[in-house]
């Protein structure tokens, strides 16, 4: 654990402090007595991984889902790769999409299609002048990425939770995305697998040169993979900070996470 | 339908409140479903909007055309026979009481051709079918494979609801036409139970029993009921609310809605057929 920590903070120096993910004064509300998002503001910079952390129920999903339009903001402005998202056509907000992989946090996966089609999926809509030949390396070498070559002719079915998981993360590396959202990528997994997924967080980050939001539950996961941590409580970030800085900080119901 | 419990006329409260508070109960079903048409109106207008724009999901058409039209064929093969079969036994003693006996197998051809054929086997496919994409399209939406359709910036509406309501509306005229043509054959197994007819003459009968009306009507309604039965299939899957339990809803009130919208269809058919032909 020591040595991957010690490696993420060292890729962590590739930072820049150009922000590629900038959401000023957002907010969303289900209903009319319902307001989840109350004024998020959040920057996330090329090549960062930033962790958010709160309560279940809190937020979290809905923000990096206002992130790529699966939810529509009430109010507020998202500017991804430097282009706000709210304020843009179908078609923009598709190329915008492009460069957004996401990570569902039960994978998934189209269940009717094998490994490969999976994969193959969005990539044969996307990259129209890849034959048929290169659509299978890129297949190939996602799934080498992720570990999982051998997996390339299963079905979602015969996948274990681990795998499926890998087998989603390379669906979203095979459209080689700058930005790489994860909704609660260890949920539901044992402890070593779930050491297995934040370390290939970290080994995607250094070799794509993405930049990340991770949403979790697990704290291992989010000292291991964060550069950075905001804890969403309210409908706001209510705290924001390194893993250490937050560890210890002097707030009780902020520390109460690192218990 | 009974009042709930929260819903009382007290004599000694505002008699308009509690009027308005029964109103209320009453007018809400109505709401619902008005609320309900007006999705589905809106969801058939977005269809005809995407299906005309490109790109165009050729290949998933002809996956979807196949499990439709391919896989059906058993099921719509053993109901089509067993109504022509029925159909003629239950016939037969009437007709044999008027020496009408020979007017048989027009009779059912006609009755195969220009209703009984058509509506059973589309309210079979709107069993098979419609309940098999509501459930379909309902657990994707369930389990996120729809969102992740969209954040690849692949529009699943063109891939999910477009294909879908083209193949059901292309495959189940041809499924009918061909339950017909099994239907009459059953016809034929059911004459030569009592009696001895070669395939030759009872087809004579058939085809010269058989006019342009009776066919052309019957075969047009039949692309309506394939697109209703594609169309509900694939908004109760599409609108499904999150949770295992909505797959189900989507499923039984695909089947429920499907075949109601087949009797809907073919009473305004018969009534447009007596008007124009």
């Amino acid at each position: 654990m020591t040595d991957a920590i010690t490696q993420g903070r060292q890729n962590s120096a590739t930072v820049s402090n150009e922000a590629v993910i900038s959401v000023n004064g957002l907010y969303k509300s289900f209903g009319k007595n319902n307001a989840v998002l109350k004024g998020i503001n959040l920057h996330v910079n090329k090549g960062e991984n930033l962790v958010l952390l709160g309560k279940s129920g809190s937020g979290k999903s809905i923000v990096i889902k206002c992130l790529v339009g699966l939810e529509k903001a009430d109010e507020g402005e998202i500017n991804i790769l430097g282009t706000n998202i709210c304020n843009i056509s179908a078609d923009e907000l598709n190329e915008v999409r492009l460069k957004v992989g996401f990570l569902f946090q039960n994978s998934a996966l189209y269940d009717s299609m094998t490994v490969r089609q999976n994969l193959a999926f969005p990539l044969r809509r996307h990259s129209k002048h890849l034959t048929p030949k290169q659509v299978d390396e890129a297949i190939v070498t996602a799934l080498e990425g992720v570990g999982l070559s051998g997996a390339i002719d299963k079905m979602p079915s015969e996948l274990s939770g681990g795998m499926s998981k890998r087998i989603a993360l390379a669906r979203t590396l095979i459209l080689k995305p700058a930005i790489i959202l994860y909704d609660e990528p260890t949920t539901g997994l044992d402890t070593i697998t779930a050491k297995e997924i934040s370390e290939l967080i970290l080994h995607i980050r250094e070799k794509y040169s993405t930049t990340s939001i991770i949403i979790t539950h697990d704290m291992a996961c989010a000292k291991l993979t964060g550069d950075r941590l905001a804890i969403l409580k309210d409908g706001i970030i209510y705290a924001e900070g390194t893993y250490e800085t937050l560890e210890k900080s002097k707030d009780e119901w902020v520390r109460s996470f690192f218990l | 339908m009974s009042m709930p419990a929260n819903v009382k006329i007290d004599g000694n409260k505002n008699l308009k409140y509690s009027i308005f508070n029964r109103a209320n109960f009453y007018a809400k079903p109505l709401k619902d479903f008005f609320e309900e048409v007006s999705k589905l109106t809106l969801f058939l207008l977005r269809f005809f909007k995407e299906a005309v724009k490109p790109p165009y999901e050729f290949r998933e058409f002809f996956k979807q055309s196949y499990i439709i039209g391919y896989k059906s064929l058993p099921i719509v093969t053993i109901t089509g026979f067993i109504m022509g079969l029925v159909l003629t036994l239950q016939s037969r003693p009437t007709l044999a009481e008027f020496g009408a006996e020979s007017w048989l197998p027009g009779m059912v051809a006609l009755s195969l051709i220009r209703e009984i054929s058509p509506v059973i086997t589309a309210l079979i496919c709107a069993g098979k079918i419609s309940s098999g994409i509501g459930a379909e399209l309902g657990s994707m939406k369930v389990t996120q494979q729809i969102d992740a359709m969209e954040v690849s910036s692949i529009n699943p509406y063109k891939y999910l609801v477009v294909t879908r309501i083209m193949a059901t509306t292309l495959m189940i005229p041809i499924l009918v036409v061909f339950a017909d043509g099994v239907g009459v054959l059953g016809g034929f197994a059911g004459i030569n139970i009592h009696g001895d007819v070669n395939l030759y003459r009872y087809f004579s009968q058939v085809l010269a029993s058989l006019e342009f009306i009776d066919i052309m009507p019957a075969t047009i309604k039949t692309f309506f009921f394939g697109f209703f039965i594609g169309l509900i299939g694939c908004y109760k899957g599409f609108t499904a609310a999150n949770g295992t339990e909505s797959v189900g809803k989507a499923a039984t009130s695909a089947v429920v809605s499907a075949s109601l919208a087949i009797f809907i269809i073919d009473m305004l058919a018969v009534q447009l057929t007596d008007i124009f032909f």
